[in-house]
């Protein structure tokens, strides 16, 4: 089961300005699929290395060359609001 | 319009015999999707002149004698997943809705190499999470075969566009299922190779660690050209597996004699459609007749693969998708008091209902308090359904179940979300561990609903998946039947 309070909180980490009857029918479809999940804890795992992944590939590393990169034109194209070479964003320090 | 339903092997086969133009094929295909798409609902964007440029350069070798590979001029569809420079992206998103790329997924650049065309990038379930395409943010792709119902998701479009011959063969992803799936309920073959296998790059990511590429095609030989035109090493993904690829077409021809194919008990359970599992049965009936031995195996943890998978899916997405800030690229809604502000309230225009959904399923199982008990389990889990594998594949070389417990549902019949994530049953283990899997058809319905046959490898061993699969395919009538699109 999860909270009014829990879903709120999760959607602020989530960064999602949920509206009250998102919010609300949020808390009872999270609780339903929870509920589903829940099973997993019936499985005894005491022991069991976790797995992250499914190929056991680890510390791929390779020569530390210079390579093409985009251009600061491209790789800002798709920008919502920009100036000269910068992303704009609201302002975030106080004057 | 002339006949649609070819092969790429056909294709290829008539291009280089000068008894077919690629130019002229393009322009057919280009042709039907004008006709047909409106009611398909397969792409999202049509590329019409880079296809009509691509199709003219591939005549151009075929009439000098120096075709690229066997997909030289094969007219393929691609999943609004990749990143295809210069052309439109959205991820079935809205919060993508505008995005342009500026440069190629690792497979779109392969296949333009191969001398593939590509015809346009297919609608899918938004960012890939769903299992009908119905979450797409634009629109409602039908299946071929019964345009009331779903062609499966997420990468409903790319199967649909092979079904309805609006594509020779395309590729979509699959996560948990959402390449096998559709090509189950839509008629065609989906091959969802070992991961690693195919790059990821240029990939948008789902959950990383089960984010595989996979083709969509009309028969297996067309599968394991697709899936050579885009294997191996990229530096550019580390996950990438550096192993040699071996020549899969050659790979198919041989029999199945000998070989042990295990059928597991857990994935004939309750839930299963009865008509399903007479069709299921009798394929492998068929492969016992073509000489491979059958054998039952258990694989006890197959109940707990949904519940795993909706945690460890969720818990990657929630981290991949944090990407979509307005900043960047996409969408912004503007007005907002602050950065967070403005970033909470793009995030909450730009998602769907069910995205909304796994970010915070995700965020929750990865929050402090909820970790253990959710991530840390799950992954646990996922080492037990990645031994119980291991421990089958040391006895048998193949297992043989179905892809979906039903066939195609209609639209909206799904609507609550955990009957949607029900029909990934089949297909999660094969994701969670990585291994290699196949669908292809397997018989039809009383109503004439297609219905997939799924089998599964040791990792890496795509030429036995694949020489199995022909070897059915061969030995069976169904992929000579088609929907009748007019």
């Amino acid at each position: 089961m999860i909270s009014r309070q829990d879903v709120e909180h999760v959607a602020r980490l989530s960064r999602l300005a949920l509206s009250e009857a998102e919010a609300e029918r949020m808390r009872e479809q999270l609780s339903g699929i929870l509920a589903y999940i829940d099973k997993l804890r019936a499985l005894d795992t005491a022991g069991v290395e976790p797995t992250s992944h499914a190929v056991p590939l680890v510390n791929v590393m390779r020569e530390d060359e210079p390579w093409p990169c985009l251009g600061q034109d491209e790789a800002l194209a798709s920008a919502p609001d920009r100036r000269d070479a910068y992303f704009r964003v609201p302002r975030i320090i106080e004057d | 319009m002339s006949e649609p339903i070819l092969t790429i092997r056909k294709l290829s086969a008539a291009f280089t015999r000068g008894a077919a133009s690629p130019v002229a094929v393009t322009e057919d295909y280009l042709a039907r999707i004008g006709a047909l798409d409106s009611k398909v609902g397969a792409y999202l964007t049509v590329m019409r002149d880079e296809a009509l440029a691509a199709a003219k350069a591939a005549e151009a070798r075929y009439r000098a004698g120096t075709p690229r590979s066997p997909v030289d001029g094969a007219p393929l569809a691609i999943k609004d997943v990749f990143c295809t420079r210069g052309v439109r992206t959205t991820c079935g998103s809205k919060i993508l809705e505008t995005f342009v790329p500026p440069y190629d997924a690792t497979i779109v650049e392969r296949l333009r190499a191969a001398g593939a065309i590509i015809l346009g990038k297919t609608n899918m379930d938004e960012f890939a999470m769903g299992s009908s395409t119905e979450h797409s943010a634009f629109q409602l792709t039908r299946n071929p075969w019964d345009l009331t119902r779903v062609p499966g998701g997420s990468s409903g479009g790319s199967a649909a566009a092979v079904a309805g011959g609006l594509a020779a063969g395309a590729f979509g992803t699959d996560t948990g299922g959402s390449v096998r799936q559709p090509a189950a309920f839509c008629g065609v073959v989906g091959l969802k190779p070992t991961y690693g296998r195919v790059s990821r790059y240029g990939l948008i990511a789902f959950a990383s660690s089960l984010d595989h590429v996979a083709p969509l095609a009309l028969d297996v030989v067309d599968s394991a050209l697709l899936l050579a035109a885009t294997a191996g090493h990229d530096p550019l993904d580390a996950t990438s597996v550096p192993a040699p690829v071996p020549d899969y077409v050659a790979g198919l021809a041989g029999d199945v004699k000998g070989l042990k194919v295990g059928v597991p008990d857990e994935y004939f359970g309750a839930g299963l459609d009865p008509e399903i599992e007479r069709a299921v049965r009798a394929a492998i009936d068929v492969l016992r007749d073509l000489g491979a031995a059958i054998e039952r195996v258990s694989l006890p943890t197959t109940e707990y693969g949904v519940a795993t998978y909706y945690i460890v899916a969720p818990a990657e997405a929630s981290s991949n998708l944090a990407r979509y800030d307005g900043v960047k690229y996409g969408l912004r809604v503007a007005g907002g008091k602050d950065l967070v502000d403005m970033v909470s309230r793009t995030r909450a225009a730009g998602f769907g209902a069910e995205v909304k959904r796994r970010i915070m399923l995700g965020t929750y199982a990865l929050s402090t308090g909820y970790y253990d008990a959710y991530y840390g389990q799950a992954q646990k889990v996922r080492t037990l359904v990645r031994r119980e594998f291991e421990a089958a594949f040391a006895r048998v070389d193949l297992l043989a179940a179905p892809t979906t417990p039903g066939v195609a549902f209609r639209h909206g019949e799904k609507a609550d979300p955990l009957a949607m994530y029900m029909n990934d049953v089949y297909t999660i283990p094969a994701s969670m561990t990585g291994l290699p899997a196949i669908s292809i058809p397997c018989g039809f319905n009383a109503s004439g609903l297609p219905i997939g046959l799924q089998l599964i490898g040791r990792a890496l061993d795509e030429p036995t998946l694949l020489r199995a699969a022909h070897a059915y395919e061969q030995a069976t009538p169904w992929r000579e039947r088609r929907p009748e699109l007019t």
